[in-house]
């Protein structure tokens, strides 16, 4: 790979040019009241139209995508994105609407929100869904505040307290407190499923709900679900369901068909949408009839990404129903593979049959011995990059020390499956015979592992520092 | 293996305290210092008092942030807020670098503190 890190401001000659605004534009100039004008130009870069594709051609180099490779990292479904999508969702009758247009100007993009909220009922087992939250926290908050608000319309206001395993994803509980509520930890059992009887002495009249993943972030299936969702229905509590492992179970379970009563589903990972480096996401939510008329709170304006909400629905639409079944069950097929044929290099802490992703423990042997520093998680994740692979989720969840968590996706290949088993069979075999090799890795990439530390202390924020 | 410095008290919560008089002086502890890496921001917030067992600031690290919780009661008369530019000062001598200095209100409640023996006995669980 070349190594680029030019800036635009660095490549700019004055007076280079690659478009003039016409004579008429600049006619218009004169309708300008001069006090909005400026008094001299912006400091602009001035670049010909080939040093602008080049550079950012160069830069698009510097990137890893689902497009350039196989990116295993858990918990965020990086699928392959169908083009078609991205057809679809540029086509100027799509991209050109404005937000504020209504039912009377823009009907389709009303019939298309219409028969996404129908797919996803159907998908899901709710009885409605709102569009707006931007992406899978924004959904748990929205979440959250519409159980907040059926909790308060039944004059039930002692009810605060939100019940979260201690696998969740991080947002779980981030998203409660932000919401002004207590978040209560409930432990997982030794099979790494909550356990039931540590969740029973926590249930009473101040309970709001339970929040749960399922499958949840080891990537087991909670078998226990319809006991756990009766007991919190018992209390007067709601179930919530974090949609972000809902994957696997496309076609083959429902969250409202589990017990749930409110949940979110991250379109950009389950429905194909591009996603990573921070959006855009789409995160609506569903609920149970019962509390459909506490759907309107209101968490954000217009209706969400409308974008990607249309690329979702072509994605389910090119499907339809028999291969999105199918996409559940391959997902996880694929992550069962990879799991047996890495057990033998990798510590499996919970040995039983996953859904679409699973967690290791760290290596087997990590190579370390009297005096010398085996190699972890983090040093495997660098050394995968050496070889062209994006590294899986690390550290996460919070239940293991070394945890590295792979989520493959339906959309590869055996050949591509096998291709990354081999690696982490290498990387293994290196680890144990030169542990100090990974903890210089990455050796290949144009930048190797940057300083976090002098990074967080010393932050460069403004280019002009960063080209002085 | 996590420094324990004898003659301060220590809280469940690995904060230290140096006591001189009536006043308090409080930090974190090696082994605080070591569980979270790098040290990378330190926030004490400008309080007139501080209440046993709440919040009096925050740190962050590379790899997590953390509240940090009083052990005593009190007023705060000082804050080190030279820690604010050289956040790497916890990491090098946790135990040289007091984050805040309070008039406490009620000294009994260092009752309720480990000495270094028993401070180190508990993070050895």
């Amino acid at each position: 790979m070349k190594f680029y890190d030019s800036l635009s401001i660095e490549l700019s000659r004055p007076g280079r040019k690659g478009y003039s605004l016409s004579g008429e534009w600049s006619s218009h100039m004169a309708d300008i009241p001069a006090s909005l004008c400026r008094e001299s130009a912006p400091a602009l870069p001035e670049l010909s139209e080939v040093d602008v594709v080049r550079h950012y051609t160069n830069l698009s180099q510097m990137n890893f995508g689902v497009d350039t490779g196989f990116y295993p990292l858990g918990s965020c479904t990086m699928k392959y994105n169908p083009k078609i999508n991205e057809e679809i969702a540029s086509s100027s009758a799509i991209a050109r609407l404005h937000p504020l247009q209504g039912p009377d100007t823009a009907p389709a993009a009303y019939e298309i929100l219409d028969l996404t909220d129908k797919a996803l009922q159907e998908i899901t087992g709710m009885a409605g869904f709102t569009f707006k939250p931007c992406a899978g926290a924004h959904g748990e908050l929205t979440g959250l505040m519409i159980m907040r608000t059926y909790h308060l319309s039944r004059g039930e206001e002692a009810r605060t307290k939100v019940i979260v395993p201690d696998s969740a994803h991080g947002t779980n509980p981030a998203s409660a407190a932000v919401c002004g509520l207590e978040v209560v930890v409930v432990k997982s059992g030794e099979d790494g499923l909550v356990d039931v009887e540590s969740l029973r002495p926590l249930l009473g009249p101040d309970v709001a709900g339970m929040m749960m993943t399922n499958p949840n972030t080891l990537g087991l299936f909670e078998k226990n679900i319809e006991q756990i969702a009766a007991l919190v229905h018992e209390c007067g509590g709601l179930m919530y369901y974090d949609g972000a492992n809902m994957n696997p179970l496309l076609g083959a379970v429902r969250p409202g068909d589990m017990g749930f009563d409110i949940m979110h589903l991250n379109l950009h990972k389950t429905f194909s949408t591009p996603h990573g480096g921070g959006g855009p996401g789409s995160g609506p939510v569903g609920v149970a009839a019962p509390l459909l008329p506490c759907l309107g709170v209101d968490s954000s304006g217009f209706h969400g990404n409308f974008t990607v909400i249309v690329k979702a629905l072509s994605y389910i639409m090119m499907l339809g129903k028999e291969n999105l079944a199918l996409a559940g069950r391959l997902s996880t097929l694929n992550a069962n593979y990879i799991k047996e044929e890495l057990r033998d290099c990798y510590r499996l802490p919970i040995d039983s049959v996953c859904k679409h992703e699973f967690v290791f423990d760290g290596l087997i042997n990590d190579g370390g011995s009297e005096g010398v520093h085996g190699a972890t998680t983090l040093d495997v994740a660098k050394r995968l990059l050496d070889y062209g692979y994006h590294a899986p989720t690390i550290y996460f969840p919070l239940l293991f020390h070394q945890s590295l968590m792979i989520e493959p996706t339906e959309t590869e290949s055996k050949d591509t499956l096998d291709a990354f088993i081999a690696v982490m069979k290498k990387i293994a075999a290196e680890a144990a015979e030169d542990p100090a090799m990974l903890q210089g890795a990455p050796h290949n990439t144009p930048v190797s592992r940057p300083d976090e530390t002098a990074a967080a202390r010393n932050p460069i924020l403004k280019w002009q520092d960063a080209v002085q | 293996m996590s420094k324990v410095q004898e003659g301060l008290l220590y809280s469940e919560s690995h904060e230290w305290v140096r006591v001189e008089g009536p006043n308090a002086f409080i930090g974190i502890s090696d082994f605080a210092q070591e569980e979270m890496g790098d040290i990378t921001w330190v926030d004490i917030p400008d309080l007139d008092n501080v209440m046993k067992g709440e919040e009096f600031g925050a740190l962050e690290s590379v790899k997590a942030s953390s509240d940090l919780y009083s052990p005593v009661t009190g007023t705060v008369s000082e804050r080190n807020t030279d820690l604010e530019d050289a956040p790497e000062l916890l990491n090098e001598d946790p135990y040289a670098n007091w984050i805040i200095r309070v008039h406490m209100s009620d000294p009994s409640e260092l009752e309720d503190l480990m000495d270094a023996a028993a401070y180190e006995a508990f993070i050895a669980k």
